[in-house]
């Protein structure tokens, strides 16, 4: 990277460790807390979504959409979101391949044969003679898509409790205006909701914080992935020998951690009070007496 | 081989008793759900003593962060913050990397050499990880209930002359349990979920003896195909909530026998508060 960092051999002490630490390996590294913030920028508001649309289908007055929004919200109660994580990317990419199987291969050789899953190379997400950054990106979009269904159906608990704890009379007055159903939704129900769902979606955004390390597992090259890559003990065959320092990368990350949470909270706290200004709760009675 | 040989050679595979080697091919149903189900013994194991021993350390932490004297008060912070505030996942991995460094001889105190190997092993390490995991957050749970217990009750405490320690144990503590149940049977849950990462987070599976995700995901990868045991440890799980989850609402009839309407079912909504 410098150009003193040439001939590590020759360092020692301070300007090893300068070296050490700015090593293309640790740009790769240092890069990594970037996806980590870029899965939490994109997963977000996708899960929000996905909790949007399974709250309002748990409350549809159709049948069948109800039971669908039913069982969406209550599957992460039994199931541990792990298995989500593991079972979600694998069965996406075999149905995507699948999909492209039926319509992009001809001759009907099963997919599934013995222990196998064989699509033919036309069919294959991505292409064998994609790029690595392709591949990479796809794992990292696979990811994305289980965490947010996961975390979609956390949300959808939330908000369907925020949307049944809006007070009825208010519902009703609105009706009484002579407001369809959909303009009472859109203009009473979702506009009062937040204030009842922060509580419930601060918790689930703490939550996902604290989900985002298991990316690793979804062999997405992560934070977890070059600590355990870079901590480990490295002979004189490498530049920069040094024996097992994983102990001080878990540490390091560890921090990132605390320093996340600790700043989220504090940004929660600035939401909740804005959001209860001017609410019938005992929060907003508070800022009003307070501001008298 | 018939299901019944299956289950006889696997059903304890996960604590080291039959069959010494998996099925590497023509995996059927009856070897998946053996397999995994026993793996779901490690996964009990783990919940059930973590939640017994966190418990009573949460008791003790919760009343330490209410304690007015900042000797107690704020180590209880700290370590309610630090493990609430981290990743379970990094907490494993961490625990995992510092246990590997303790020196493998045993370290020699008062010329007695204790031995440290046995931290390294998931049995202990990984419990021991999940027993400061729940008792962090058992403990803000129980905090947050003793900081709203009515303050009726212990006026009427102190008329009838109760003090210290018997206060607590007659007054506060019942009410403090009462308050925390609901929460604390989602952090039950929460913990009992948890303990299918301790197999991918460093801790290793000696000789194959996993817990249920263990064994799902090996088959999973043999096979090719999620969409068989995958579903089959969830379905494990979501019998083994379901258990839980009523033995939890027994307890929580029992806290609430002497309030009117009691006696209904109580319905358990999930609070999603962690």
């Amino acid at each position: 990277m410098f150009a003193q960092c040439a001939d590590p051999a020759q360092l020692e002490g301070f300007a090893w460790l300068m070296c050490y630490l700015t090593s293309g390996k640790h740009m790769l590294f240092y890069a990594s807390f970037g996806t980590v913030l870029l899965l939490l920028a994109v997963t977000a508001p996708m899960a929000l979504l996905f909790g949007f649309l399974g709250a309002m289908a748990s409350r549809s007055r159709l049948f069948a959409l109800r039971w669908l929004g039913k069982i969406y919200t209550s599957m992460v109660r039994g199931v541990p979101d792990v298995i989500f994580f593991l079972f979600v990317p694998i069965a996406l990419d075999q149905g995507f391949e699948w999909l492209r199987h039926q319509a992009l291969c001809d001759g009907d050789a099963p997919v599934r044969q013995g222990n196998d899953f064989i699509v033919c190379a036309a069919a294959k997400l991505p292409l064998s003679t994609a790029a690595p950054w392709v591949h990479e990106l796809y794992g990292l979009f696979l990811a994305v898509i289980a965490f947010s269904v996961v975390f979609g159906a956390f949300a959808a608990n939330v908000l369907y409790g925020a949307m049944q704890a809006v007070p009825r009379a208010q519902l009703e007055t609105a009706e009484a205006y002579g407001m369809s159903p959909r303009q009472v939704t859109r203009r009473v129900l979702v506009p009062q909701m937040w204030s009842y769902a922060i509580p419930g979606l601060s918790n689930l955004w703490m939550i996902l914080l604290k989900a985002t390390p298991l990316l690793f597992l979804l062999g997405v090259e992560d934070i977890v992935y070059w600590a355990r890559e870079l901590g480990g003990a490295k002979t004189s065959a490498f530049s920069y020998p040094h024996p097992d320092w994983r102990l001080y990368y878990f540490l390091g990350i560890l921090v990132f951690y605390l320093l996340m949470t600790w700043v989220s909270e504090r940004l929660i706290a600035r939401v909740t009070r804005r959001l209860s200004s001017g609410q019938a709760t005992m929060a907003g009675e508070a800022l009003r007496k307070g501001a008298a | 081989m018939s299901c019944a040989q299956t289950i006889s050679d696997y059903a304890l595979r996960s604590i080291g008793f039959g069959e010494r080697l998996l099925p590497r091919s023509d995996f059927t149903l009856c070897q998946q759900f053996t397999l995994i189900g026993s793996g779901l013994i490690w996964n009990l194991y783990f919940a059930i003593l973590a939640l017994s021993i966190g418990f009573f350390l949460a008791n003790a932490l919760a009343v330490a962060k209410a304690s007015r004297n900042p000797w107690l008060r704020k180590p209880a912070e700290g370590f309610i913050f630090l493990f609430r505030g981290s990743p379970l996942f990094i907490q494993f991995f961490l625990a995992y990397e510092a246990l590997v460094l303790l020196p493998r001889a045993g370290i020699e105190i008062f010329g007695i050499t204790i031995a440290t190997s046995w931290l390294t092993k998931a049995w202990a390490g990984a419990l021991i990880v999940l027993v400061l995991n729940t008792t962090a957050y058992s403990a803000q749970i129980f905090y947050g209930a003793l900081m709203s217990v009515p303050k009726g009750d212990i006026e009427a405490a102190d008329a009838y002359g109760l003090t210290g320690w018997n206060k607590f144990r007659r007054v506060v503590w019942p009410t403090m349990m009462r308050l925390a149940w609901p929460a604390y049977t989602n952090e039950a849950i929460f913990l009992f979920h948890a303990t299918a990462l301790v197999y991918f987070s460093g801790f290793p599976a000696f000789q194959q003896r996993g817990d249920s995700l263990y064994y799902a995901s090996y088959f999973a990868d043999k096979t090719f195909n999620p969409f068989v045991a995958y579903p089959i440890v969830a379905g494990y799980f979501i019998l083994f909530t379901l258990l839980l989850i009523s033995l939890f609402a027994m307890v929580n009839r029992r806290l609430n026998r002497h309030l009117p309407g009691a006696r209904k079912r109580l319905k358990y909504r999930p609070q999603l508060i962690r």
